[in-house]
Parts: structure tokens; C-alpha cells; sequence
């Protein structure tokens, strides 16, 4: 801190980017873009969420009748988590409306969000197998042995524990996915990183960037708080009066 | 409950199972009749547990037959899912769901395997819970109960789908001593009212007190077997007079 603050450049850096003044202009435009960030995400989120489960209980099929579709998923996340999502995004944001294909959608948002949702439903259905293997094997044997069907015992017996068990590292997928909407603005779109861009350009002070930072933190914080209290509630709940 | 009640309610032939190159069963011949109870005893690794697996269908088996009830379910084409509804198993480990309270444990396979509404499910849930004294624990969370309570939780949840067998597998293996007699209690009530059951356990003395008849597992395949009095007060082969002297060295008996 003391040497940021004492550096040769520090008093140019703090007008370009802690200035009082620049940061009450930009603030609220960058905040009511930030608007379009929240939406990006909370869309992709509620597709991601849905998808990577059903791409990791793809994966999990037992027996070689499946072998096709366990490799179609293999496929699909070494894909998807191969290729860097900024390039994901530039080629179906730019490539696909060029395409000028008819009843596909040539909006740079739709292609953002789609682009999004691919490439963290393959994150986090790893996540998500992690916590099926993880859930002990005598847990479907119960299952089935009840007469529960391979479906069934994944879905009321594995997949809810193997959910709680990952949840941390599920909220940590989310956050990248929310500081990465900024990268849909590559497409044009105006979110709250566009929006500093905008500011920035007519300014030529970088105090725009600031202010969005602060932006996204203000967000991730509360839900990282959040996302704590729900696991600690469930453990709770289960483990009370334990004596361990 | 429809099928045949006069047959025996299960028949093991020539059953044969190997994990990679290991044969665990090398030709296990059985017959329970129906409201017996057998003992299965034997060393750790005889094929008790395996046997138990095998017969409701969580091993698939190698080679021989399994016929329950007149059906063999070891065919082709058998649906799986229909064969266990009618057996219950008990597990060492108890294997209850930590993430459902007791009651849910025990409603889940009657509402989703046998389609009964959650109203029925839960009555006969409640009524089963007061029969083994665990009717203050069913809003608890498993984690919450002693391994003895556990176990019992787990009975309820094989008696609850009303099956026609029930299988125990050394269900108090993982309990402390001071825990495993009110289980056992249970396992008796249990074979007082006719219920039909295969246990494998290392109770010797419980297994000579309940037991129909007892059979001697070695080696994968089924050494010796009659009424408990005779295996354990004259048994024929030198590997039960060995196994059993070494569980009298070990005060298990």
C-alpha cells in the first residue's frame, strides 16, 4: 500500500482512476448496464445448471449400451473447456448471425449467453460428476435394492447429496461466470464493461474501470456469503446433537 | 401379494460368481422355505455378503439360477426393478439416505417404487416405527441416531416395502456391543411372525437361537449345513469344527 502510494506516478494514477468527480458521472450509466450483467447471468445460470446435470448423468450411464453417449459427453466438455471462452464467444457472436441462416436469431446477446451457457455447462458438469463419484456406491445399492430405478436413485438419492457436496465449488463457477458476462460486451452488447469503455473513451480517465470493479465485487460478495449460510444451514439440520 | 405360497420361497443352483479373477461362490446350491430363517456362517471372505447381493439381483451372477418364488429371476429379461420391490435387504453399514429424515427413508421406495400416495406410505410408516420403538425419532435426520437406532431405521425401510424375503446382511457387524441386542430383538420379532429371511451374521449364538437351519459357507461354496443344534453341537467337517473352535478361542460363542 505505502509503496503504490508513494510511487513516482502515484498522483497521474489517482486522477486517472480514483477521481471523485469522474467516478459520480460514470457510476449510475455503469450501473444500469450492469443491469444487462445480472440478466446474462441469471439466464445462462438457470440453462447452466440444468444442462451440465444432465450432461454429468449422461456420463455416469453404466454398462457399454451407453458407450456412444458417455463419449458424445467426453467429447462436449473437453471441447467446450479446451477452447478459451473469448473465442466461443467471437465465433458463434460473429459467425452465426453472418451466416444470415433464416428463424436463427442474428441478436449479439442471444449468441452471448449461448456461447456462455456451452462453455461453463462443461465446467461445471465436472463439478457435478466429482459429486456423483464422490456419493459412496452403498448409497444407489440401498436405492436400487428398493426397487428404485437407475433414474430414480440417481435423482433422489445421489444427485441430491452429490449437489450439497459441490455447492462450494459450484458458487466458485458461478462467480467466473459472472465477471465473465463482461466478455459479451466484446460482442457490442452494452453491459457494464462496455459501458466503462464508453466512458472511458469519451474521458480519457480510467476511472470508469474502477467503478465497475467495484460493481461486480458489490455482487459476488453477498452471494459467496450467501451460498456460505445455505451449506452451513444443511449441515445443521443434518448433524444437530451429534456428538462427534 | 399374489404367487405361490405352497414352493419353497427361494432356490439357489450351481450359483457361481467372480470379481476380476477371484471366484467368491464356486457353485452355491440353497432352498429356503417359505417363514424359514437361515443362518449363513463362515469366515470373512467365505461369500456370505456376495451370496446375499447376488440373490437380489445387485451382482449380476456369473452362471446358475436364482428362482424366488417359482420365478426365475436370473433369466433373461427379467425386470430387476420388479424383483427387488419383493425382497428386502439390510446392509452392515445401515446405507440410510443422511440428506431425508427417518420417515422419508422410509416412504421412498413404497411412493416411488410401488406407487403408493404419501398419506398410505406414511401410515404404514408410522405404524412400523412404533413396532420397533422409534416412533419419536421419525422427523430425525439419521446422522442424528445411534448405530443401534440406525439399524432399525434400516429394517423398517426393507419391511416397509412388504417384501416376501428379507435379506440381513452381518447387520450388526458395525455396531457397538451394548447396541447390537436391541437389533437382534428386532431380527427376532421378526422371525417369530413367520417372516421368511437369509442372514449372513458372525453372531454365533444369536444364529443358534433363531435360526431354522444353519449353513457353513467355505470357500465359496455351502460345506455344511442343518438345524443349529447339530452344526453347532456336532458338526460333520473338519472346516466348521475348525471355524467354530476358533469362534469359541474368540468367545463368540
Amino acid at each position: 500500500m505505502l509503496v503504490v502510494v508513494r510511487s513516482a506516478g502515484w498522483d497521474d494514477v489517482k486522477e486517472a482512476f480514483f477521481s471523485r468527480q469522474e467516478f459520480a458521472e460514470a457510476f449510475p450509466d455503469i450501473l444500469s448496464a450492469f443491469w444487462t450483467n445480472v440478466k446474462i447471468f441469471l439466464i445462462a445460470e438457470v440453462f447452466i445448471l440444468v444442462f451440465a446435470l444432465a450432461i454429468a448423468v449422461l456420463r455416469s450411464l453404466p454398462g457399454p449400451v451407453f458407450f456412444p453417449i458417455r463419449a458424445l459427453a467426453v467429447v462436449y466438455v473437453d471441447l467446450f473447456r479446451g477452447i478459451p471462452t473469448i473465442l466461443v464467444i467471437y465465433i458463434l457472436g460473429f459467425g452465426i448471425p453472418a451466416l444470415q441462416l433464416p428463424h436463427v436469431p442474428i441478436d449479439p446477446l442471444f449468441w452471448g449467453v449461448v456461447s456462455l451457457v456451452l462453455v461453463y455447462s462443461a465446467y461445471v458438469s465436472e463439478v457435478y460428476r466429482a459429486g456423483i463419484e464422490s456419493v459412496h456406491p452403498s448409497q444407489a445399492a440401498a436405492a436400487r435394492s428398493l426397487g428404485l430405478t437407475h433414474g430414480q436413485s440417481l435423482r433422489f438419492v445421489v444427485v441430491p447429496q452429490a449437489v450439497r457436496r459441490v455447492i462450494p465449488p459450484l458458487l466458485n463457477d458461478f462467480i467466473g461466470l459472472q465477471k465473465d458476462t463482461a466478455l459479451v460486451g466484446l460482442l457490442g452488447v452494452v453491459e457494464a464493461f462496455r459501458q466503462s469503455q464508453i466512458e472511458v473513451a469519451a474521458s480519457f480517465n480510467y476511472t470508469p474501470y474502477i467503478a465497475t470493479a467495484i460493481i461486480f465485487v458489490a455482487l459476488t460478495v453477498p452471494m459467496a456469503r450467501f451460498t456460505d449460510w445455505l451449506v452451513a444451514r444443511d449441515k445443521r439440520r443434518q448433524q444437530a446433537g451429534r456428538l462427534a | 401379494m399374489s404367487g405361490a405360497t405352497d414352493g419353497p420361497a427361494l432356490v439357489v443352483e450351481a450359483l457361481r460368481k467372480s470379481f476380476g479373477g477371484l471366484e467368491v461362490l464356486r457353485g452355491v446350491d440353497l432352498s429356503l422355505a417359505e417363514h424359514e430363517v437361515v443362518c449363513l456362517i463362515g469366515a470373512s471372505g467365505s461369500g456370505k455378503s456376495t451370496l446375499l447381493r447376488c440373490v437380489n439381483l445387485l451382482e449380476p451372477v456369473d452362471s446358475g439360477r436364482i428362482v424366488l418364488h417359482g420365478e426365475e429371476v436370473t433369466a433373461r429379461g427379467v425386470d430387476v426393478n420388479r424383483v427387488r420391490r419383493g425382497i428386502g435387504i439390510v446392509f452392515q453399514a445401515f446405507n440410510l439416505f443422511p440428506h431425508m429424515s427417518v420417515l422419508r427413508n422410509i416412504t421412498l421406495g413404497p411412493t416411488k417404487a410401488l406407487g403408493l400416495s404419501r398419506t398410505e406410505a406414511e401410515a404404514h410408516a408410522d405404524e412400523l416405527l412404533a413396532r420397533f420403538g422409534l416412533r419419536d425419532k421419525r422427523d430425525e435426520y439419521p446422522d442424528r441416531l445411534s448405530g443401534g437406532q440406525q439399524q432399525r431405521v434400516a429394517i423398517v425401510r426393507a419391511l416397509a416395502m412388504r417384501p416376501r424375503l428379507l435379506l440381513l446382511d452381518e447387520v450388526t457387524s458395525a455396531l457397538d456391543p451394548e447396541l447390537v441386542a436391541e437389533v437382534l430383538a428386532a431380527i427376532r420379532e421378526l422371525a417369530a411372525e413367520g417372516m421368511t429371511m437369509l442372514i449372513a451374521t458372525h453372531e454365533m449364538s444369536f444364529a443358534r437361537d433363531v435360526a431354522h437351519r444353519v449353513c457353513f459357507l467355505d470357500a465359496g461354496v455351502i460345506l455344511e449345513q442343518g438345524p443349529p443344534e447339530e452344526i453347532f453341537g456336532a458338526p460333520r467337517e473338519p472346516r466348521t469344527q475348525q471355524f467354530l473352535q476358533r469362534i469359541v478361542e474368540a468367545g463368540r460363542l
